[in-house]
């Protein structure tokens, strides 16, 4: 047997790798950490990636940023496992708020969904100056055409916006055309592509999968597909250890004039539009007006 | 394909041009799923061996629940990681959660049944003769339990690169305990499953595919130990 590599070395080796690599940081010191629960849309748009490092840098406060559904989001908020949400799901903000689990609901910017669809548009729901349609029309010829529809299904703000529309159509949409993704806007893209359907999509991401998407835009600019995001502080009675002031200086960042000026600008350079408009200290029935 | 041959060309530059923030995130996982795979060898190894060589009451449920262990999905680890570290869980009060160290408890939990059910097979298949032997030329406990493990050996690699590979690969509980926070949790497996979110194909495949060189390095490093003390098979003449 070789001696050169033998068993009790390997094992001294392992732990000495095991010493160093156990060196890693810890959590930081309580009190400068700020959970951020908020939606994959402003995570993917790149958009935190600007402004959470501006953040920090101004505050001295370090921030965790959690990316999931609007609907889960909110509900982490809720337990008071998250310092301060910004999400997109206005009529689920305001039941949160009304039960008193978060307080101060801030506009902070919006952007507009829109209605995507195959080209050939066999449920006629495309919009013209001719024949104009509003969005709950288009919800009702999907359904009563039984052309497929893709939706995200995972109580995400897209999806909610998506509920709600069929809600005000009067229409509890199942059936073999009604495909739930249960996944994120890029991946639902995706099918309703692949699968030649209908579907509802936040801007910034479709101008993100632009380039491989063949479905064309059917109907935007209606009033109800605006794509309104809040940023709510935590209730500091949802929980043990939360962060309130840490939260609360996030949410007057979030709405204080220089940061509505970069996000005014963000994406304009990659996309040739901003890809969100600043609307802090409007009133929701102002927004789009 | 030529998505693919992008993701290639882009990788290589990601990796040539020493991109800061690709090379962070890959030493990061390195190091988080590196110091999970050694605690599991703390805990897989002596707990292998315990059940390869005692019989104990409940250790046929001890054993299944280890060969139930080994196939246990990383995001059902994640999901009872992070409802113990939440704020409000019992062990909230550390505020662990989207930190390395939540990463390494959920990694650890995934690898340890896997070197503790390997180890395990490793032992059982020792001829039982060979204790028998070296406790009769009169070797102490310590003695025994080196020899064996040296004689094992073999299979034991084979128990540390499995462990590694499925912690290194497994993106569920990173995510969901880590929180693939930017600078902080973000390691290979998550950056990729975000740049897909974002669209960000090609990068999403250079990720991929510097995860899967680093699997192959350390494997081979691994396996290079393993295979320089191969058995030499004799040749049928």
């Amino acid at each position: 047997m070789q001696k050169k590599f033998s068993f009790p070395t390997l094992l001294a080796a392992l732990a000495f790798v095991l010493a160093v690599l156990s060196h890693l940081p810890a959590g930081e010191a309580a009190g400068k950490n700020i959970i951020l629960s908020t939606t994959t849309s402003t995570q993917d748009s790149g958009l935190l990636d600007v402004l959470v490092p501006l953040f920090e840098k101004k505050s001295g406060h370090s921030v965790k940023t959690v990316s999931v559904g609007t609907g889960q989001a909110l509900e982490l908020a809720s337990k008071g496992e998250a310092d301060v949400a910004l999400v997109h799901a206005p009529s689920l903000e305001k039941k949160y708020v009304a039960d008193g689990k978060l307080l101060n609901r801030r506009l902070v910017m919006y952007n507009d969904f829109i209605l995507l669809g195959p080209a050939s548009d066999p449920a006629q729901v495309k919009s013209t100056k001719s024949s104009p349609k509003s969005s709950i029309d288009a919800m009702k010829r999907i359904a009563a055409s039984a052309s497929r529809f893709v939706s995200r299904g995972d109580n995400s703000g897209t999806h909610n916006l998506e509920k709600s529309l069929w809600k005000q159509a009067g229409i509890e949409p199942k059936g073999a055309w009604y495909i739930e993704s249960g996944q994120g806007m890029g991946a639902t893209l995706g099918i309703a592509n692949d699968r030649n359907g209908y579907t509802i999509t936040d801007r910034a991401t479709y101008l993100a999968f632009r380039k491989r998407v063949t479905l064309a835009i059917l109907l935007e600019g209606d009033k109800p597909l605006l794509n309104i995001y809040s940023v709510m502080e935590v209730n500091p009675a949802n929980g043990p250890r939360i962060n309130v002031a840490g939260g609360k200086t996030f949410a007057d960042f979030m709405v204080a004039p220089e940061t509505q000026a970069l996000i005014k600008s963000f994406g304009v350079e990659k996309f040739g539009q901003p890809l969100f408009i600043p609307v802090a200290g409007m009133r929701e029935e102002q927004v789009g007006e | 394909m030529e998505l693919v041959w992008q993701g290639i060309k882009h990788a290589c530059w990601l990796l040539f041009t020493g991109d800061a923030e690709v090379l962070g995130i890959t030493l990061f996982s390195l190091q988080v799923s590196g110091a999970a795979t050694g605690l599991s060898l703390v805990v897989g190894i002596p707990l292998g061996i315990l059940l390869a060589m005692k019989r104990f009451p409940g250790h046929g449920l001890a054993v299944s629940l280890i060969n139930t262990g080994m196939g246990l999905p990383p995001v059902v680890v994640g999901l009872f990681v992070t409802i113990f570290l939440w704020r409000s869980g019992p062990l909230g009060y550390m505020e662990l959660l989207y930190t390395p160290t939540a990463m390494i408890i959920a990694q650890v939990v995934i690898a340890f049944p896997i070197v503790a059910g390997l180890t395990m097979a490793a032992f059982q298949s020792l001829n039982p003769n060979l204790s028998l032997q070296l406790l009769g030329i009169g070797a102490s406990t310590p003695q025994l339990l080196w020899l064996l493990c040296k004689e094992a050996r073999l299979p034991l690699l084979a128990a540390i690169m499995a462990g590694f590979g499925g912690v290194i690969s497994e993106v569920g509980a990173s995510m969901m305990v880590g929180g693939n926070i930017r600078g902080q949790t973000r390691v290979l497996t998550t950056a990729t499953v975000l740049e897909t979110g974002k669209g960000n194909f090609e990068i999403a495949i250079a990720l991929g595919l510097i995860l899967l060189v680093l699997t192959f390095a350390v494997n081979l490093l691994l396996t290079h130990i393993q295979q320089r003390e191969q058995i030499r098979w004799p040749k049928p003449s």
